[in-house]
């Protein structure tokens, strides 16, 4: 049986921007796959790969072996996108109505609603819901048709503690039922909770593969920087157990996952510092450590 | 198929009669302006020894202007809003069939013009005793109905190429002066010399002929001839639409 989403030398090109750069991967059935990156990594353009939205500038995207851009492969996929829109003067259950029709065996109706918690606002209009409330209306309406295949593009921007929490009680309800999905975050607290498969995607490129926690003893979870008045060279900085250091002009950043023995190592060598400072690495920091960065 | 279109249509005339200020300019305009037009001498002769009056020739003209009006205007309205909140994003992801979202889109429309002439032609026979035999109304909503085919296209046209806010201004500032230029609103023999020469050509021409002629006023082209010339209309229309649909997609979803 073909992987449920594979994406096979795919290269995607804006003009002179290499949005993807011969990605290939492929996710089997049943799996609950997370694609992590900074903006603009390209994570929208895969998933718009995958959804047939985009055509590929060279390679394929394929859904079940299937060219995503049949109707027949889309009824076995649902999605939620981000910025895409939907009728404002229509109610939450006519909109759920609307899309289970475009599939063969929708799930009921009500089971939608109350799965995405909008019992309470079954009969408002969607112009009056909040962020948070439309966030998961396009999540109803990417699942009311029980399809096989989920993709969900950064689904929890915008919504609220509670929000938050009550959708991804619904993902794992709904990934239960042995379905394949695939999200994008660029959260990686996110994907840790979530997925079981973490792909890291930078700059057009899958840079790693690996379980959550395989990804999360890679990325440095913190960021030491100081001003220093002496030269500071590679010399100064080796043995030390960083994954990624930068220095301009007086400014040192370095990148660990191991703070303590780091400022242990740099007090010992009588190092310089000034204008000291520790805190959590942002992603796109925790990035630069996967991509060896400068 | 026929669940999924029905629940389609469904949709679409929900969404549209929840808009007031839409039908209200498709309702309530036309029989404002046949008020003014229609109502002075209402039941006199249009011209001595006519056996049509005033009023059903005003009523004729108000019924093209409504239904070339109603499909201009839900197809361009709904297309640029549609495009504006990306709503074409999930929908193109979704497995509906685009045939089926497009004639969904056709019968809303349709029923709406309809019930635009019903609510005109019940306005114009109590307010102008415009009298005609069963059969010749619904050959004059028929012919309407059908003729205004190509304003269609001209809507689809006008929804690719015009963004949400402008579209309402750019579609009326195309065509209420067309409509004018048309003689819906005055003969042609009364419009300004340059203007004369060009009417039979513009589009709402050949299209209020049709009401025209249903009603037994004797119009400067024969039937056959007004309906080639909207089939003219319809291709040229189409075409836009096609080529304004194709520039647009292309750069969304190249």
């Amino acid at each position: 049986m073909p992987p449920a989403i594979e994406l096979v030398g795919a290269s995607k090109k804006y003009g002179n921007f290499e949005a993807l750069k011969n990605v290939s991967f492929a996710i089997d059935k049943g799996s609950l796959v997370a694609m992590l990156g900074p903006n603009g990594a390209g994570k929208t353009t895969s998933i718009n790969l995958m959804l047939g939205l985009r055509r590929p500038t060279s390679g394929k995207a394929l859904i079940f072996g299937d060219d995503p851009r049949r109707i027949a492969t889309r009824k076995r996929f649902g999605a939620m996108l981000q910025e895409s829109g939907v009728p404002q003067l229509l109610k939450v259950t006519e909109l759920v109505e609307l899309f289970r029709s475009y599939y063969p065996k929708p799930l009921p109706t009500d089971q939608v609603v109350k799965l995405v918690g909008l019992e309470q606002k079954a009969n408002t209009l969607v112009r009056d819901l909040s962020g948070g409330q439309t966030q998961r209306l396009y999540f109803a309406l990417a699942i009311c048709g029980d399809p096989e295949v989920l993709f969900l593009d950064e689904p929890t921007v915008g919504m609220d503690v509670e929000g938050r929490r009550v959708f991804l009680r619904a993902i794992r309800d709904f990934a239960a039922g042995g379905k394949t999905i695939l999200l994008t975050t660029h959260y990686l607290e996110e994907a840790d909770e979530l997925a079981e498969r973490v792909l890291v995607i930078d700059k057009g490129k899958v840079i790693a593969d690996g379980s959550p926690q395989e990804i999360k003893s890679r990325v440095a979870g913190s960021k030491i920087s100081f001003t220093s008045s002496a030269h500071i060279d590679a010399a100064a900085l080796s043995g030390l157990p960083v994954s990624a250091s930068d220095v301009s002009d007086h400014r040192v950043s370095l990148m660990t996952n191991d703070p303590q023995a780091v400022l242990r190592e740099l007090f010992r060598r009588n190092v310089d510092m000034s204008n000291l400072e520790v805190r959590g690495a942002d992603l796109e920091e925790a990035f630069l450590s996967l991509t060896g960065g400068s | 198929m026929v669940r999924v279109f029905l629940i389609q249509t469904r949709a679409e005339m929900l969404k549209f009669w929840r808009v007031p200020a839409f039908a209200f300019f498709s309702l309530g305009l036309p029989l404002i302006i046949f008020t003014f037009f229609g109502l002075q001498h209402a039941t006199q002769p249009l011209y001595p020894h006519a056996a049509i009056t005033v009023g059903t020739y005003v009523m004729a003209s108000m019924a093209a202007y409504t239904v070339g009006n109603v499909m201009v205007f839900s197809f361009g309205m709904a297309l640029a809003i549609e495009r504006g909140q990306k709503q074409d994003l999930l929908l193109r992801a979704s497995p509906l069939p685009p045939a089926i979202y497009l004639l969904a889109k056709v019968v809303n429309a349709a029923v709406f013009a309809l019930v635009a002439l019903t609510v005109l032609f019940v306005f114009a026979h109590f307010t102008a005793s415009v009298n005609l035999d069963a059969g010749t109304w619904v050959t004059l909503a028929a012919r309407l109905l059908l003729g205004s085919i190509p304003f269609i296209g001209l809507g689809l046209g006008f929804g690719y190429l015009v963004g949400p806010n402008a579209a309402p201004a750019v579609i009326n500032f195309v065509y209420l002066p067309v409509a004018f230029a048309s003689g819906i609103f005055i003969p042609v023999n009364q419009l300004p010399d340059f203007i004369r020469g060009l009417a039979p050509y513009l589009p709402l021409n050949p299209f209020v002929e049709l009401g025209w002629n249903a009603i037994g006023f004797p119009t400067d082209r024969a039937v056959s001839t007004d309906v080639l010339y909207l089939l003219a209309y319809a291709v040229g229309f189409f075409a836009l639409a096609l080529w304004a649909y194709r520039r647009d997609t292309a750069a969304k979803f190249a």
